[in-house]
């Protein structure tokens, strides 16, 4: 049910990358500090909104496995999780590139928004061995569920708090996000915040389908017998759709 | 009244099932052994009674009260004795039996009543790690009766009880007690004496569901075959 | 039978917890001697003598917070292992109030270090005399206690039923608890300030009590969800 739509997804996120791209090295005018590397902005910093929205959509998501019990809504929050992890490596890979082009250092502790970046992903790294310590698939589910809760919960309280601290309250390095940019470089940045916000979608639909579809392929291979009911699962991080309300 | 009634009860691990489809009544006052090798699915089941397991599927009463709706109202109306005495070690039998009454909302004159009872009076204020396993379980039936339950859980309650411990806990968990009992063993020709219904487990499956008069010495084997 | 009232559920716990402790000794004795021994490497980690300022505030909360870990791991062990968990479940008692104890037990060990490693770091490490910042240390020790307790007790309950439980706690709790000492760290200075000291930025302090708030409900929304089997 998760392939409903997806080729029609794919092909305009597909398209709108494309056009963001365009746009990015042919339309946007070049910075009048930073000159050609400005343009990594137009990829780091929605990267970076999408990646933290995904991991507070996958705390929302948690919220609504806690409620249901429904294993589906923990496999949705997981792959959000997933995803916006990897995203967040791309994240800390353009602002380190970007630091190092504006400031000199691969890495500024005095840009709090890239610091508290950093304080998120280090909570989440924590996210696939929670979930590999567990066994059984659904209590493994509900700690995940907790998890994410929480983490969800300290990603915009975290940005807040690191903003409030004494070494940031002097004039911020990067200041402002799309406040006071030049009209067209605004509208680019608009542009590849769409494209990212649907890439980031269309690829989690994509996870959601492969794993549905391996779900209902292991249930046919044991309706036919060719898996033992009581053979030894696998242990593993990722969740199970076949526990708890898949029957029923 | 009922005491118990199960419609298809069923609870899984992940993708192994524990326990399928298990269905059956007991009345008050009236005693249900459990019989069936390890695995079978024994514990699975006085877990799930005792509200520290959800069912997966089917209906569940306990007491009259919907599980796991109403969990909060059984949990103080039934008593579980398990293979853990679910008691700290470096505290005294004391200490742990107040600390039980008073999550309980039981008065405390109640643990040296019972204390009395099971005759460890004497060593009542001693660590229970430097108490043998037998006087441990003793500690453990007060555990398990403190509150006065109506509904008595019992896995193999006298593993660790020696023939006189067992003459002093028999008429507070045994048939004599008059509650409800569900009792888990692994000693079928003793189980059989004291129960009024037998349900034998094979693999979470019921494989026997009666009387026991209706249980002969091979049924029983093929049981735990 | 009535629900028993949460009150003297939690002072149960608590009373139990304390029992445990002080009857082995587990656990603090550790915690004094990490502190004092943490101190030491410090010292010579840094080769300073005497510190005072940011370093000072920066030494004293690193090893607050890294012994605070060392108990945060054990502070549902004796639950897990001797079936306190199911014991505490099959009681018709409120599950906030276990967490409310182990809240208030992770309180009671900070607090105890804390009469411990201030002093030893005021002897060893610290330039300014520890009187002139001792009230304001207070406050922000109490402040900074209270999140680290909060944080520790969910932290602990989700990390304790694992596999790697000595690895999840502190990689769990250690993100989450550097917002706090941010804020503690960023208070203390000043009062670690040979020059002028005695004032708090109030900012912080206000900023650290909202995030104890805020995890302190987050705790309670979710501690149920952990103690299920």
């Amino acid at each position: 049910m998760y392939g409903k739509g997806l080729r029609s997804l794919s092909v305009i996120t597909v398209a709108s990358v494309a056009l963001t791209l365009a746009a990015v090295f042919f339309w946007a005018p070049n910075d009048a500090y930073l000159g050609f590397l400005q343009k990594i902005f137009y990829v780091h910093v929605p990267l970076a909104i999408v990646t933290l929205g995904g991991f507070v959509a996958a705390g929302l998501m948690a919220i609504a496995h806690l409620r249901t019990r429904d294993p589906r809504w923990d496999m949705r929050s997981y792959v959000a999780i997933h995803l916006s992890l990897i995203f967040g490596i791309g994240v800390l890979i353009t602002g380190s590139i970007w630091a190092r082009g504006a400031w000199g250092h691969w890495w500024v502790w005095n840009e709090p928004t890239l610091v508290s970046f950093l304080l998120v992903m280090l909570l989440y790294a924590t996210y696939q061995p929670l979930r590999f310590a567990i066994e059984d698939p659904e209590r493994q589910a509900r700690y995940a569920s907790v998890f994410a809760i929480t983490a969800g919960a300290f990603v915009p309280i975290n940005f807040l708090i690191v903003r409030l601290a004494p070494a940031y309250v002097h004039p911020r390095t990067l200041d402002n996000i799309s406040g006071n940019l030049p009209g067209r470089m605004q509208v680019v940045f608009y542009l590849a915040m769409i494209s990212t916000t649907l890439l980031w979608i269309t690829l989690w639909k994509f996870e959601m389908t492969a794993k549905h579809v391996a779900a209902q392929l292991r249930q046919l291979r044991r309706l036919l017998g060719d898996e033992d009911d009581d053979a030894p699962t696998r242990r593993s991080a990722a969740p199970s759709l076949t526990h708890a309300g898949s029957a029923g | 009244m009922t005491a118990l009634s199960l419609r298809g009860v069923t609870r899984r691990y992940g993708e192994r099932t524990a326990l399928a489809a298990v269905t059956l009544t007991l009345p008050a006052g009236q005693t249900l052994a459990v019989l069936g090798p390890n695995g079978a699915g024994k514990s699975t089941l006085l877990r799930v009674l005792a509200t520290l397991l959800a069912p997966h599927a089917g209906k569940l009463e306990v007491l009259g009260h919907p599980l796991p709706q109403e969990s909060w109202a059984v949990r103080g109306k039934i008593g579980l004795l398990g293979h853990e005495p679910m008691l700290y070690r470096e505290l005294t039998a004391r200490e742990n039996l107040r600390l039980h009454a008073k999550l309980h909302g039981v008065r405390l004159e109640r643990v040296g009543e019972l204390l009395a009872l099971v005759a460890l009076e004497r060593r009542a204020d001693e660590p229970l790690r430097t108490l043998s396993r037998g006087l441990v379980q003793r500690v453990a039936v007060c555990r398990t009766l403190l509150h006065e339950p109506e509904l008595l859980l019992l896995d193999e309650p006298r593993a660790n009880l020696d023939p006189a411990a067992c003459e002093i806990v028999e008429p507070l968990i045994g048939r004599a007690s008059g509650k409800t009992r569900v009792l888990v063993s692994h000693d079928p020709a003793r189980a059989l004496l004291e129960a009024d219904l037998v349900l034998g487990l094979a693999r979470g499956r019921t494989a026997f569901l009666d009387a026991p008069a209706q249980l002969d010495p091979q049924g029983v084997a093929e049981l735990y075959r | 039978m009535s629900t028993p009232r949460t009150s003297s559920v939690v002072r149960a716990l608590l009373e139990a917890q304390l029992r445990l402790e002080l009857r082995t000794f587990e656990s603090l004795p550790a915690m004094w001697l990490f502190s004092v021994t943490a101190f030491v490497l410090f010292h010579f980690g840094l080769n300073e003598d005497s510190l005072s300022g940011n370093l000072a505030s920066g030494v004293l909360w690193v090893t607050l917070l890294l012994a605070a870990i060392l108990v945060i791991n054990r502070l549902y062990l004796a639950d897990a292992e001797q079936g306190g968990f199911d014991g505490f479940l099959l009681s018709p008692a409120d599950r906030g109030s276990l967490l409310i104890a182990k809240v208030l037990t992770l309180l009671f060990y900070l607090a105890a270090v804390e009469l411990v490693a201030v002093p030893a770091f005021a002897l060893l490490l610290l330039e300014p005399s520890l009187g002139q910042a001792l009230p304001g240390l207070l406050g922000v020790l109490a402040l900074g206690d209270l999140g680290i307790a909060v944080i520790g007790a969910l932290v602990g309950a989700l990390a304790i039923r694992t596999q790697s439980r000595d690895l999840l706690g502190p990689m769990l709790s250690l993100p989450l608890l550097v917002p706090v000492l941010l804020c503690v760290a960023g208070a203390t200075a000043p009062l670690f300030d040979p020059a002028h000291a005695g004032a708090i930025p109030l900012r912080l302090l206000v900023t650290l009590a909202l995030y104890d708030a805020v995890f302190g409900l987050i705790a309670f929304a979710l501690f149920d969800f952990l103690l299920e089997d």
